[in-house]
């Protein structure tokens, strides 16, 4: 979708790496030509109305592609979990993918590690980077066998590819669906005890060590794991981390009663460790907040706890979910959208992902106070399978832009 | 019909439905100490009763009972048939093989159907912890868990707690309170355990559980029971002894090296049982291995083992949840 006319958004507060200031914003070419700009004869002209004009969202690990959730939410681009079925370990379907979004919606697909996400044979990576993958993910799983995942690591650095991980140490947690701990033991759950994230952890952070290979830990979640990031980081590997908003927001209590809208991958962890994920956040050890938009129907979730499958639609609350730390002062406004938009956008290698002349167009207005609630039956998503429900929100996005081009509601 | 109305007697607990203000049985963990109470002392009547010659009822004449078992069961299942039956109820039972029903919409939908035939009360087992408590909301009609995955099993604990309450009596001992317990066997996969846990706290009673790590839960110490590994220290002054057996069908993976190693760390023997307290009382929900859990001469040790006394007693709790939670359905005064 080519940009018509060049479009400027003025009366607005942009959202820039250094600050939050008023201005406006030109977009021409389906790029950002100028900041602080006053619009030329012919331009769309848009009045932001005092709304903060920041970047688009680069959602770093869905597990669907769900245009109507992600506009909803200000996401502009979606990178695609390689657990699809079948999985995207072959790069006619990486192509495929790489292009159904378009033009209102960028789906950057991510390679499957192995063959079938087995965790055994090597997908084709350089083929499938070749193809649009922007990075290689071990999907939900983690890749048990050490000399696999060496190598898979030095194949990656070689290609210059984010290798995504999954960290739950396969064998401790096993058939687990739940924490171990008072609430997983009062209701009978199979569990795993929550070091066998940290397991992972340290094993993939001295395998990236030892090949050079950047990785990405899409989801962190504890205290020890985290302990093991920071001081990678210190000593100056390339690691970085990730989280979804329900381990900051939720601890185990919420899987009481069997809420099957709970059961994520990894489980949810007790409150110590969802303190420990929002100091992550605020210290600077988590570099990524990304929805796992995960949409489950009945069919997935209307079961027994342990029968249920993991995931939760996420697109559209995680925005709110963020903004709600910027709120009780753990991050700033700037920072927040480093989580959401330009650290995932860093790690994508996409021209995207902040405010800055010559970027693409990608402009999400975001009024950050407006009040909501988060309603299961009334969401957007293909499926409404969220953790959230009935829960107030504070923080919408009032309009979006992809390639400066109104898209969505 | 020779039962009479003798026990609650008049202020003792809540009046009408206000003393069991549940419609649905699904676990231990949702009842508040005096619903436990008063479940033990509705179900002697039944007790009573059961002990006469003619075992009968018309109490629940008319109504319809589903026993939906989706995972094997002999004894559970023919205890609440027994119940069901001499308390005059159509019973009905309905084997789901685990495999063909265990997943999808399916067990909702099968929930739907029993819904739609119009039960008075079903009776569910279940694989999955949870299942239970998910097709008693989508039901119209009171729910009883059976047992379900590794959670609960909340008659089992109540018959559990009548048979103790009736050899503590004999003894001259009205009170649980500071009861010394130890229930040594299976913990982690375990819902007897559970609700035992639940059941016997709640009543006053000290519990000890003992097993290899592997087998105990994290976070047990939050439950209110004291944590064992040692099985002679766990016995140190116990006056009730609780065998589990090992739930080898719901392990995933090794937990114990072999039975016969098992049975040197964790078998109850005669010498065993005299660490416990002098007079000790041994209890086994069954079924039992021989010669693994427990030897045969402590099994069937007279005056002290009540196994089979629990048995009898479970026909009896059972009743009298079957008689409680249909009291709205049949219109019973202060109930309807």
């Amino acid at each position: 979708m080519k940009q018509p006319y060049p479009l400027t958004i003025v009366n607005g507060r942009l959202v820039l790496p250094d600050g939050v200031r008023a201005g406006s914003l030109r977009c021409a070419g389906a790029r950002i030509v100028a900041l602080d700009a006053t619009p030329e004869g012919g331009d769309d002209v848009v009045d932001a109305k005092g709304a903060l004009i920041a970047p688009g969202l680069v959602d770093l690990g869905v597990f669907a592609v769900d245009k109507p959730a992600f506009h909803f939410g200000g996401i502009t681009r979606a990178a695609l979990m390689p657990d699809q079925s079948p999985p995207l370990d072959h790069p006619a379907r990486i192509q495929f993918l790489a292009y159904s979004g378009k033009p209102d919606l960028w789906v950057h697909p991510l390679a499957a590690a192995t063959v079938g996400l087995a965790g055994a044979d090597l997908a084709e990576l350089a083929l499938m980077r070749d193809a649009g993958a922007r990075a290689v993910a071990t999907g939900r799983r983690w890749i048990a066998d050490s000399g696999v995942m060496l190598r898979l690591l030095r194949y990656a650095a070689m290609l210059d590819l984010t290798v995504v991980t999954h960290a739950e140490d396969g064998g401790l947690a096993g058939q687990a669906v739940a924490t171990a701990g008072e609430i997983a033991t009062r209701l009978g759950l199979p569990s795993a005890p929550a070091e066998a994230e940290a397991l992972a952890v340290a094993r993939d952070i001295a395998l990236a060590e030892l090949s050079g290979a950047r990785l990405h830990l899409r989801q962190v979640t504890t205290k020890a794991a985290l302990d093991l990031v920071r001081a990678a980081k210190k000593r100056g590997v390339a690691v970085t981390a990730g989280v979804t908003p329900a381990h900051f927001m939720l601890s185990d209590l919420a899987t009481a009663e069997f809420r099957t809208f709970a059961r994520l991958s990894p489980p949810l962890r007790e409150e110590a460790d969802r303190q420990a994920v929002i100091e992550a956040i605020g210290d600077g050890t988590i570099d990524v907040i990304s929805s796992g938009h995960d949409p489950r129907g009945p069919e997935d979730k209307r079961l027994p706890f342990a029968d249920a499958e993991p995931g939760m639609a996420g697109a559209e609350t995680l925005l709110a979910m963020v903004l709600s730390l910027v709120r009780d002062g753990v991050i700033d406004l700037p920072r927040a959208f480093d989580l959401v938009a330009w650290k995932p956008a860093q790690l994508l290698g996409v021209d995207a992902g902040v405010l800055e002349v010559g970027k693409q167009a990608d402009i999400a207005l975001v009024d950050p106070d407006r009040p909501w609630i988060v309603q299961s039956a009334r969401m957007e998503a293909s499926a409404g399978n969220t953790p959230f429900d009935g829960q107030p929100a504070q923080g919408r996005v009032i309009a979006l832009y992809k390639g400066g081009v109104r898209v969505g509601k | 019909m020779t039962s009479t109305r003798t026990s609650s007697p008049a202020g003792r607990f809540p009046a009408g439905a206000l003393a069991f203000p549940h419609r649905d049985l699904v676990g231990i963990g949702e009842l508040q100490t005096h619903e436990i109470l008063y479940i033990l002392e509705e179900a002697e009547q039944w007790v009573a009763l059961n002990r006469q010659p003619h075992k009968h009822s018309d109490l629940l004449s008319g109504l319809t009972i589903i026993n939906a078992f989706f995972e094997n069961s002999t004894r559970t299942l023919l205890s609440f048939e027994i119940a069901g039956k001499r308390l005059g109820a159509d019973v009905v039972n309905m084997h789901a093989a685990q495999s063909s029903v265990k997943k999808g919409e399916t067990l909702i939908d099968t929930a739907m159907t029993l819904n739609a035939m119009r039960a008075d009360a079903i009776v569910i087992r279940h694989g999955s912890s949870g299942a239970v408590r998910l097709i008693a909301n989508r039901v119209d009609c009171p729910v009883l868990n059976a047992g379900d995955g590794q959670h609960e099993h909340p008659t089992q604990a109540l018959l559990d707690a009548l048979t103790l309450r009736h050899a503590l009596r004999a003894r001259g001992r009205e009170e649980f309170n500071g009861l010394r317990i130890t229930i040594c066997g299976d913990i982690l996969h375990s819902r007897v355990a559970r609700s035992n846990m639940l059941c016997l706290t709640a009543l006053g009673a000290k519990l000890r559980v003992c097993a290899p790590p592997a087998l105990l839960p994290a976070g047990i110490g939050e439950i209110g029971v004291e944590a064992f590994h040692d099985f002679d220290a766990a016995l140190d002054g116990a006056e009730v002894v609780m065998m589990l057996r090992l739930q080898n069908e719901r392990m995933s993976g090794q937990f114990i090296p072999s039975a016969r190693e098992y049975r040197h760390l964790y078998g109850l023997t005669a010498k065993r049982l005299a660490l416990a307290e002098p007079d000790a009382l041994v209890m086994h929900p069954g079924p039992m291995n021989r010669g693994v859990e427990i030897d045969s001469d402590v099994a069937d040790l007279p005056g002290r083992s009540l196994i089979t006394r629990q048995v009898e007693m479970g026909v009896a709790i059972r009743m009298a949840c079957l008689d409680v939670l249909t009291r709205r359905t049949r219109g019973v005064e202060g109930w309807a």
